[in-house]
């Protein structure tokens, strides 16, 4: 599979997937609606702890941080001079203003805060098993079942897409700015679509003869335990602390 | 395309979750459950579309296929593109857990537009002509309007962000064409191949 990252058990990973969305999604709104910069990196501090007794490779953090930050730079190129408010010096014919540097940083802290906590969150518990978290908490039935064809799907089809394209480099096609390349990347996502739409409805066949009736069953009982009782007050009252806090300053 | 956690205003993210709410739920109300293999496929296909890399100049950029998706599925297209965008959140980090309902939005919704402006050029018995252009079109305008919603959010955040939401728009330019021109070929090779799949 593309996305099988190594999940060491940890405290975390022991947590009921259900809270872990919960408060994965609590602290998220929380972060992105806070301004005031003690709270934002007491945030980010908590997202470092979290990652860390996740126990996840520092290397696939690292990786995992990336196309937040390259958005992040993008902006940091416009926004210390765009912004209107008081001077902080001057480089040359560029102005580079207080105010800009000021929010830009806001941003990038609380960024790779909230990202620390999607990481967290990702990195402790299997897809699969949160796709039966999310029906657990009462989205859509038919959403939930899309999740798991589309999760069912991807492997297959990148299975495919790269069984393809070695089929492509045998015959010498070395992709560039040309027609050739564009006309052929098109005709391999039309064959990828045609191959897909076929196995998914000998799949739907087979799931017919076996009897499926469109109930999805978990082989995991979710029930909650003290732990996870005691870790959902934890976070919820370090929420309210880092509120009462945003809300004095 | 994906705008990244901790950029936008609040109320601008939470007007984004809604109306991608509001769009799932008419898309899923007009799904039958027999139909979810086949649209779990065209939301897997999006998904690996984005992982698939075509040179532009000397650069790369990935596909969206959000007009060929929408072609297909009409209205349908806004639970397919959220659950693609959810894995790509959940699998790789791009975006996050607040951005998924502006991100969705902002793919989604001219995915649907095209679709109502281009699918009558594009049925299977009109003129080739007529037919290829409406199909074009239907790739060109969804990340047209896709990179527009996009600079747009960014300078609804404020308007220092105004020349960055420029700059984005401006950079997706020659994608338009290549969107355009993949979507078309794609679609014909389909026509040929199986045209039940464009019904």
């Amino acid at each position: 599979m593309i996305w099988e990252k190594n999940n060491k058990t940890s405290v975390v990973s022991e947590i009921d997937p259900r809270i872990k969305l919960i408060i994965a999604f609590l602290f998220s709104i929380f972060i992105a609606v806070s301004k005031s910069f003690p709270v934002l990196i007491a945030a980010f501090c908590i997202g470092v702890v979290l990652v860390s007794i996740t126990k996840i490779a520092l290397r696939d953090i690292i990786h995992s941080l990336i196309p937040v930050n390259l958005m992040i730079l993008f902006l940091w190129i416009f926004l210390p001079f765009t912004f209107e408010g008081q001077p902080l010096f001057h480089a040359g014919p560029f102005t580079i203003i207080k105010e800009g540097v000021v929010h830009s940083a806001g941003m990038t802290i609380k960024s790779n805060a909230i990202m620390l906590v999607l990481i967290t969150l990702v990195g402790s518990t299997s897809i699969i098993t949160l796709g039966h978290a999310l029906h657990e908490l009462g989205i859509s039935k038919k959403l939930v079942h899309l999740f798991f064809f589309t999760i069912r799907y991807i492997n297959s089809i990148h299975r495919e897409y790269l069984s393809m394209v070695n089929a492509l480099k045998v015959r010498g096609f070395y992709p560039g700015n040309n027609i050739h390349t564009y006309k052929t990347m098109s005709y391999l996502i039309g064959m990828l679509l045609v191959r897909s739409f076929d196995k998914a409805q000998r799949v739907h066949s087979a799931m017919l003869c076996r009897g499926f009736n469109g109930n999805l069953y978990s082989l995991k009982e979710f029930s909650l335990n003290r732990t996870d009782v005691v870790s959902f007050l934890f976070m919820i009252s370090l929420l309210f602390i880092l509120g009462t806090f945003e809300w004095i300053i | 395309m994906h705008i990244s956690e901790g950029i936008l205003s609040p109320a601008l993210l939470a007007g984004g979750a809604v109306l991608t709410i509001c769009g799932s739920a008419a898309g899923l109300k007009s799904i039958d459950y027999d139909e979810i293999p086949v649209m779990g496929i065209l939301s897997a296909a999006f998904f690996v579309a984005s992982l698939i890399h075509l040179p532009i100049g000397p650069v790369s950029a990935h596909l969206t296929l959000n007009g060929l998706i929408g072609l297909i599925l009409g209205i349908r297209a806004f639970p397919v593109i959220l659950v693609g965008l959810t894995l790509q959140v959940l699998l790789f980090q791009y975006g996050g857990i607040t951005t998924i309902g502006i991100n969705t939005l902002n793919i989604a919704l001219p995915a649907v537009l095209c679709h109502y402006i281009f699918k009558k050029g594009a049925s299977l018995n009109t003129g080739k002509i007529v037919f290829n252009l409406s199909v074009f079109s239907c790739g060109f305008f969804s990340i047209f309007f896709s990179a527009i919603m996009v600079g747009f959010s960014l300078s609804l955040t404020g308007r220092a962000f105004l020349p960055a939401a420029k700059i984005a728009v401006a950079a997706h330019l020659p994608v338009m064409f290549i969107e355009g021109g993949v979507t078309t070929a794609c679609v014909l090779f389909l026509k040929k191949v199986r045209p039940e799949l464009l019904e």
